[in-house]
């Protein structure tokens, strides 16, 4: 290689090194610059803040036991932990109420066309800002007080304090039809993986469906049952200020999921009817002309077509519910955000702080997305 | 070849210049003089300290010491701009060098002054933190709070002080936290929780000006800490620290001295050589700070003494002066001499 500028290949490559090397010089020029500022300002750098005692006090903690004796380290994993908590089970949510909403506008119903039509239009065009406000408004101020709590059902109890719940106290027995109903899913999987080759070797269709169901239920209860039908419940009771025992959803909680699921549902609502509306009519025609029942078309013929268009936008609404819990700052959740913000006010290590925030959601979205491509590359279109 | 070079050379050369750049050091004083007004980080609303009034002005305590700070180097009390601030935003704005002065109801201690960067000009308010309740919830002390839910501002002293208490007296409650002052008062006050903490000048401000009804809220007697308040300025600017500290200072020698706003310009002229220093006609105290002669007689003519400013701020919502009484009358208010 003749080393010329007039050669394309050489040019192309000098004025990719310069540029990297103009990258690289900004990057240590930020870094080296906010290192002597903070330094001249005798401002404390570094992560060794992370083992130190954090001190405060974290409203919830159902996933990591925590106090204020421990650590920040520990604080911002109960943050992360609520955080996770709040994203899957929204993703979960959204998903099911984005799936029947958007089927919903589909209907030739004329009413639950229009009242879908309606869910869409208002909620997606309204900050999700104003509805966790709403949502948290709702709750906190039109609830009674622990001591007037609704009573709906017995065990369950609705105050401005969250909802109580009734737990199952732990016994041994329980871990076996957790056990039971893991071998019951693996059973199911392994029938249905023999029914599907069996009907390709042969045409004989098995219920494969109806076993795996029979299997992953009727496995578990078999379990419970031999161990003697063992469910104490704890009942939540007002104790002093609140209700103690059982499981408390807090309002916080409960705004907050409510708003990602409803807001995030109405887009994944829309992506749903482009999906469908992408295959084309002759698909459902020749689904029928083949004889198919409408069940089995939308199964076998049409949902695997609308998934394709379905998956790529679906996964970044994932990563925009994860990324939108952090306004859980605004109504007190305590997720990630929250945490590393106090964190950042009580130790004054802000750089620190952001980088870990940044860090955290850089992981979490990259980890749906290689999840999501992984899935979309297992339904894209095989070309033989 | 020969442009290769050149493009690699100024490359080079650019990444040198920005990486030798050095941290760039303007002193306070100078900037604030040629932008021609103090930032001042306030509270985004706390009455008595900061609040906005009807028109649009900033009232209170905490603004008087901006004021006092203005007048000092402007001889114009009104040069100030105001940076409403959260809890948790307060320390990064100060010091990003967004603003110049932080006066917003802060507590000092040590590793604020140390490790944040920062140092604290004095103490323009000394309180303890404090529990408000409902009264029909008939609590009568702090130690029958076991199992409550709380409502606390995250990022403050308070929220520390808070598990610290009942840590130490083997007590556990539920934090519900949230930054906007308005809405963790909102959460307190539409029973999310069933006490809310923060400094007792907070309570007895929250409760006078935000509650339906001030007579439903108790504040209960036990004060668990010791929350000094003041101004706080950067690490590493000295003269500017100075010039913070004596603006605070000279309000409370004044009312140690007498001089009042109405009173000031009838002891021109005073024979009192104490008096003399202060109003600048005789010594340089205004030289030493870098700055004019008059500046201690214009914080008294345009703010008041720090008497005056706890009057006009603090005594129409009902707080008594107590600790903040001057020395002299047993409080513990006490300013250096100016001379």
């Amino acid at each position: 290689m003749q080393a010329s500028l007039r050669d394309a290949r050489f040019r192309a490559l000098v004025f990719q090194l310069v540029a990297l090397a103009a990258v690289i010089a900004a990057g240590v020029y930020l870094v080296s610059n906010t290192a002597t500022n903070l330094e001249a300002r005798n401002i404390a750098s570094g992560f060794g803040f992370l083992q130190r005692e954090a001190g405060f006090a974290i409203g919830e903690t159902t996933l990591i036991q925590y106090s204020p004796a421990d650590t920040y380290l520990r604080a911002l994993a109960v943050g992360l932990a609520n955080t996770f908590r709040v994203a899957l089970l929204g993703i979960v949510l959204a998903t099911i109420v984005g799936t029947l909403v958007g089927l919903a506008r589909l209907s030739t119903n004329w009413l639950v066309s229009r009242l879908a039509t309606l869910y869409v239009e208002v909620l997606r065009n309204v900050p999700l800002l104003v509805q966790l406000f709403f949502w948290y408004a709702i709750i906190s101020e039109n609830l009674p007080s622990p001591r007037a709590a609704l009573n709906p059902l017995p065990g369950v109890f609705l105050s401005n304090r969250g909802i109580a719940l009734p737990t199952l106290v732990y016994e041994i027995a329980h871990a076996w039809v957790l056990g039971a109903f893991l071998v019951g899913v693996l059973l199911a999987w392994r029938v249905s993986v023999w029914a599907r080759r069996r009907q390709a070797r042969t045409g004989a269709q098995f219920h494969a469906f109806w076993t795996g169901l029979g299997l992953v239920l009727g496995l578990p209860l078999l379990a419970f049952l031999l161990a003697g039908a063992p469910a104490q419940l704890e009942l939540p009771a007002l104790a002093g200020f609140n209700f103690s025992g059982g499981a408390t959803l807090t309002p916080e909680f409960a705004a907050l999921l409510a708003g990602l699921t409803i807001y995030t549902a109405a887009f994944i609502a829309e992506i749903v009817r482009a999906g469908v509306l992408a295959v084309q009519r002759g698909q459902f025609e020749a689904a029928d002309a083949l004889g198919l029942r409408r069940g089995l078309a939308m199964r076998l013929v049409v949902l695997p077509q609308a998934l394709r268009v379905i998956v790529p936008p679906l996964t970044s609404q994932y990563l925009n519910l994860t990324k939108n819990s952090s306004l859980a700052v605004a109504i007190g959740y305590p997720d990630i955000v929250s945490i590393a913000n106090t964190a950042i006010n009580q130790t004054g290590q802000a750089i620190e702080g952001i980088a870990i925030i940044m860090a955290v959601y850089l992981t979490i979205s990259l980890s749906i997305s290689a999840f999501m491509n992984w899935y979309n590359k297992r339904i894209a279109l095989v070309e033989r | 070849m020969r442009t290769v070079v050149t493009v690699a050379t100024l490359a080079s050369a650019l990444a040198l210049t920005l990486g030798a750049l050095p941290a760039h050091a303007q002193s306070t004083l100078d900037a604030v003089k040629s932008k021609g007004f103090v930032q001042c980080g306030v509270n985004t609303g706390l009455a008595g300290f900061s609040q906005p009034d009807s028109k649009g002005e900033w009232k209170g305590l905490d603004v008087d010491v901006c004021r006092a700070v203005a007048a000092a180097v402007f001889g114009d009390a009104t040069k100030v701009r105001y940076t409403p601030l959260t809890a948790q935003q307060r320390f990064t704005a100060l010091q990003s060098g967004e603003i110049d002065i932080l006066s917003r109801n802060t507590t000092w201690t040590l590793s604020r002054d140390t490790s944040l960067g920062l140092n604290f000009a004095g103490v323009d308010y000394y309180d303890g933190q404090g529990f408000m309740v409902p009264k029909k919830l008939n609590v009568k002390s702090a130690k029958q709070l076991n199992g409550a839910t709380i409502c606390v501002q995250p990022g403050t002293t308070t929220e520390l002080n808070l598990a610290d208490y009942f840590r130490a007296n083997n007590m556990k409650f539920k934090p519900v936290v949230i930054e906007k002052l308005e809405e963790v008062t909102n959460a307190f006050f539409s029973g999310r929780c069933d006490v809310y903490t923060t400094d007792v000048s907070g309570l007895v401000s929250t409760r006078g000006t935000r509650a339906p009804n001030p007579a439903d809220y108790v504040i209960l007697p036990e004060v668990i800490s010791k929350e000094p308040l003041g101004p706080v300025v950067r690490h590493g600017d000295d003269q500017w620290f100075d010039i913070v500290k004596w603006s605070l200072f000279a309000m409370i020698d004044a009312e140690e001295m007498g001089l009042r706003s109405d009173n000031i310009d009838q002891h021109m002229g005073s024979k009192n050589p104490g008096i003399q220093r202060f109003v600048g006609e005789s010594g340089d105290l205004g030289k030493m700070l870098g700055l004019d002669p008059k500046w201690s007689y214009n914080i008294v003519k345009q703010v008041g003494n720090y008497g005056e400013s706890f009057d006009r701020n603090l005594k129409p919502l009902g707080f008594e002066r107590g600790l903040n009484a001057l020395w002299t009358k047993g409080g513990l208010m006490y300013a250096p001499p100016m001379r």
